[in-house]
């Protein structure tokens, strides 16, 4: 049953084949028995998972009508709010905060009949490429307990690859879903900006960020899409149906696209480790095989991206978390002289590392005398990597691209060199910047075993386009099918 | 100290309340007096992972404002955030607009006695949300009240156009007039709805050279009482700071002080305005705003003639005073109510003296608005033509219009029922003055005689009129009859 997809699981249960408890009594076995070493929740809600698995089983053997995720055991990214639980971005100043609301997708899960199994691990408000810099926990690589994750959604990916549940929900600001998507061997989705609500989202960088599925399958991936897409009216930057549609995504999966022209960057690729351009490079035949065209193309601002990245990111960054003062919720400092001590006593004692540097930095960025210098600057490369991805996608149907320029590194190998950690997303960042979809397919292994990640990104609101094909190269390949070896280990 | 010739430099920063539904960004009703932290959700609250929502008719309401203070509309306008740290902002940034207001350059005109007016550049209005209060009420602790938080605010900023306290004054009520006739604000003083923060400074000649004091800016004036009296003390203050100090207006020596309004002195607040960084960036949760087409149209449709312009017609169309017209068109309702009835046939001079001295203090008693009482315009415009007739008197109109508002009857038949159609038959009268003569031989022959006696004895002769008639008399008509049978 672990190798059931989480569609499948889901046409099971709806035909009464399988029971929801039991496969939501199966990946809590694995959690209790996994997670200790892997480490990829921060919270779990057995109680309620397993009422809402008993409900699903309930209305199925009525004959009532469930969701399209009925009975599915998914995991959630602890940046998304919830009523239940705490919701703490990992980090110690939102520990025990307690939401009064749900975020929407959230809702939409609810909706869907999933049955939401835990809050996943990941790096504190999502700063990171490691899931590292998470204050509460630390998520290891279930192909190879010394190695990260990836992040900074490393405990959903971790989760969905250690078979710790059907499907995930991840975010991603600069490659927060495909990164560790691509280091744990599964199927990731950063959505166009504006197709799926960020109400109830934490916010880290508000234009960059958007949440995604992590799955197994590009299959589930599609699935999981369709139950959080859509406009929403808490959140103006969603694009309601008029301006972009929500097809079904399924409906057209398994038909490959006819025509399909591909786009490599070879000269930007040139930077990635020889193993991972040799998977790309595997990739492209296989697409050759498949009738597609691959043509090279340049993009010539991409080289800019990390640079407007850090700036944008953590000037919107440094503005979103100026909440987190002690005054209202979260953390507080003992015995503070006066309000200015609140704040400063409380940030300094419960902010880590990274996310203070950001906060840093971006207040510099904004700061009056180098808002043009920096900000307004950044902004301006923005627009010309928009540009540069308009040229190609005029071209051209989709771009291919490394994930990450390496597989999954050892824990601590760059945790005291935030740039190179910073340049573990210099693939990733450009489509965040664009607000273009992109998803991350498996498509091979390195010679120490770890997974490589298959970057396609697609023009905006492309992502049917885009889902079919990753689909195509799936069902072609049998990357995805293959397991991280955690029997071994706990054995 | 010498006399020196100055002149007063004022623009004035005003935050108005706009009198929305709901708050700015979220769906929290607007309120004043709730128990503190009832009327809020997680998005006013700030909480993790909320998202503001523009409110449109905030949008409407300042876009009419603004068009009322003749500012430009920009056609693409946006959201900034402003940040600081304060326990009353709980995102510790404002959602504000910074470098696109969303009016600019325009002006309000004010009177300046006589009939004049003046005009006032504005120079930027923009809206904005408001942030809730510090409670200090006891302890070593303060407590946070956030039901204002994310109200709608209107910010207008004028240019330093005003040269007295008076005129600062007259600004401030013309607005207060013009947001309650466009219905985009209550603009009660009491509850904070008008915010005022004067900017202050002289030009002082001194041995034929001008010299500029340095500005100063009084901070968060709730009422037009403490506005006047801060700007004539700063005046005062600064004029005898420079007698002393001789100090000129440079960069940063800008300063804020507070009004004290039981000792009616401004304190200092801030010494040098400190160059305090907002760190302003473009609000990425909402979408830029456009202001046109037909939806500007629209807007543009709700504007209406403003109270100036109507008090100033009101003088120039229908010879009222200055005052009265002032009187008259305090409030929009009444205004539109005053010219209803005069164009539906009443005299505009009887009209008004119906309403200000009859109307108004009936509304007064019942708290209400003269629209309010029930009356048709059709109404008083008939009543002031029945005094015009002379079918009733004067002072029996206030008593027939008090009991049209109490019973809805128009005025006819309020007088016939009443009893108070004065009668005006000149033949019916003649034979009752002449009766009344033939029984007042005496004071016949002493209306006759002249002197101090002759006037007493042609009031005691037109009494007795009245009093046969039980007081239902036209007098004038009497009076007339009288002078004709006397000489
Ligand atoms: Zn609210």
């Amino acid at each position: 049953m672990d190798e059931l997809s989480a569609r499948q699981l889901r046409e099971k249960i709806v035909a009464g084949e399988v029971r929801s408890a039991e496969a939501v009594a199966k990946v809590f076995e694995r959690i209790e028995k996994f997670d200790p070493e892997v480490g990829a929740y921060i919270s779990t809600y057995r109680d309620e998972a397993f009422e809402t698995a008993e409900d699903v089983d309930r209305r199925v053997s009525a004959g009532e009508a469930v969701g399209v995720l009925a009975g599915v055991p998914v995991a959630i990214k602890d940046n998304m709010c919830t009523t239940f639980g705490a919701t703490t971005c990992a980090s110690k100043i939102l520990e025990n905060f307690h939401s009064p609301y749900n975020a929407t997708v959230v809702e939409k899960l609810l909706a869907a009949d999933a049955v939401i199994v835990g809050k996943a691990n990941m790096d504190e408000f999502a700063m990171g490429s490691s899931t590292e810099n998470s204050a509460l926990k630390r998520t290891v690589n279930p192909w190879d307990a010394n190695r990260v994750p990836g992040g900074s959604s490393g405990g959903p990916a971790a989760a969905v690859a250690g078979r710790l549940c059907s499907a995930a929900l991840g975010s991603d600001t600069g490659g927060s879903i495909r990164q560790p998507a691509g280091f744990c061997g599964v199927v990731g989705l950063k959505p166009t900006y504006g197709r799926v609500s960020r109400f109830g989202l934490v916010a880290y960088g508000s234009s960059l960020d958007q949440i995604g599925p992590i799955t197994r399958t590009v299959d589930d991936c599609a699935l999981m899409l369709g139950v959080i897409a859509g406009h929403d009216p808490s959140d103006s930057t969603s694009v309601d149906e008029q301006t972009a549609h929500v097809p079904d995504y399924l409906e057209k999966l398994d038909q490959p696209v006819g025509n399909l022209k591909i786009a490599n960057v070879p000269k930007f690729n040139e930077g990635a480790d020889e193993q991972v351009r040799a998977a790309l490079d595997e990739a492209l035949d296989v697409y050759r095989q498949l009738g597609a065209e691959v043509l090279d193309i340049e993009m010539p601002h991409l080289d800019y991206a990390i640079a407007a990245y850090y700036v944008i990111a953590t000037a919107e960054a440094s503005s979103n978390l100026a909440r987190y003062d002690g005054v209202h919720y979260g953390h507080r400092t003992e015995r503070p002289r006066d309000y200015v001590e609140v704040y400063s006593k409380s940030r300094a004692e419960a902010f880590g590392k990274e996310v203070k540097r950001r906060i840093m930095l971006g207040t510099y960025a904004l700061s009056s005398g180098y808002y043009d210098a920096y900000y307004l600057k950044a902004l301006k490369v923005r627009n010309l990597i928009r540009n540069d991805f308009a040229d190609a996608f005029g071209e051209c149907n989709c771009i291919v691209m490394p994930v990450s320029p390496t597989t999954a590194f050892r824990l601590g190998d760059k945790i005291d060199d935030p740039l190179q950690m910073y340049l573990s997303d210099v693939y990733t960042i450009a489509a965040n910047l664009a607000g273009i979809p992109g998803i991350s397919i498996p498509c091979g292994f390195d010679d120490k075993g770890l997974p490589i990640g298959l970057q396609i990104l697609a023009p905006a609101f492309g992502e049917a386009e885009l889902l079919r094909i990753a689909r195509m190269f799936e069902a072609n390949t049998d990357w995805h099918k293959k397991a991280p070896p955690l029997e071994s280990v706990d054995n | 100290m010498e006399d020196l010739a100055y002149k007063v430099m004022v623009g004035l920063e005003i935050h108005v309340q706009l009198c929305t539904r709901t708050k700015m960004f979220c769906g929290c009703a607007l309120g004043f007096g709730e128990d503190a932290n009832s009327r809020v959700c997680p998005v006013c609250l700030g909480m993790p992972g909320v998202l503001p929502v523009m409110n449109k008719e905030a949008v409407e309401y300042a876009v009419l404002a603004a068009l009322a203070l003749n500012c430009e509309i920009a056609e693409f306008t946006k959201w900034d955030r402003k940040s600081y740290y304060y326990p009353d902002l709980p995102k510790n940034y404002q959602i504000s607009q910074y470098d696109l207001p969303l009016g600019a350059n325009g002006f309000i005109e004010i009177a300046s006695g006589s009939g004049q007016t003046k005009r006032i550049r504005i120079t930027r209005a923009h809206l904005e949300e408001d942030a809730g209060k510090n409670l200090h009420t006891a302890g070593d602790f303060s407590q946070v009240d956030l039901n204002r938080t994310g109200t709608p605010l209107l910010e207008i900023v004028t240019e330093p156009d005003m040269s007295s306290a008076a005129e600062v004054r007259a600004l401030a009520v013309e607005l207060q007039r013009m947001v309650r006739y466009l219905g985009v604000s209550e603009a009660d003083m009491q509850k904070g709805h008008m915010r005022f923060e004067p900017n202050i400074n002289l030009v002082v000649t001194k041995d034929g050279a001008e010299y500029k004091t340095p500005i100063v800016e009084v901070k968060n004036l709730n009422s037009f009482r403490a506005l006047e009296r801060s700007v004539d003390f700063e005046i005062g203050r600064q004029l005898g700071e420079f007698a002393e100090t001789g100090e000129t207006m440079q960069m940063g020596n800008k300063s804020t002080r507070g009004w004290d309004d039981a000792k009616e002195v401004t304190v200092l607040q801030r010494e040098k305005e400190e160059a305090h960084d907002y760190r302003y960036f473009p609000e990425p949760d909402l979408v830029p705003v456009e202001l046109k087409g037909r939806w500007l149209k629209d807007v543009r449709a709700g504007l209406c003639e403003l109270p100036l312009k109507k008090q100033m017609r009101f003088v120039s169309e229908y010879g009222l005073s200055e005052y009265d017209a002032g009187v008259l068109t305090a409030e929009r309702s009444t205004a539109e109510f005053f010219d209803e009835a005069v164009k539906a046939g009443g005299d505009a001079k009887r009209v008004c003296n119906v309403l200000t001295q009859v109307g108004l203090k009936l509304a007064n008693e019942k708290d209400c608005s003269i629209v309010e009482l029930g009356i048709e315009s059709e109404g008083v415009a008939q009543l002031c033509g029945m005094v015009e007739a002379g079918d009733i008197s004067a002072s029996a109109s206030a008593q027939v219009f008090e009991q049209m508002a109490e019973t809805g009857k128009k005025p006819d038949v309020l007088a016939r029922e009443l009893n108070l159609i004065q009668k005006s038959d000149a033949g019916e009268l003649e034979a009752i003055v002449n009766k009344v003569l033939a029984e007042n031989a005496q004071a016949v022959e002493d209306v006759a005689g002249g002197g101090k006696k002759s006037k007493k004895a042609r009031g005691f002769l037109l009494g007795q009129v009245m009093q046969k008639t039980e007081g239902q008399a036209n007098p004038k008509v009497v009076s007339e009859i009288l002078d004709s049978k006397l000489g």
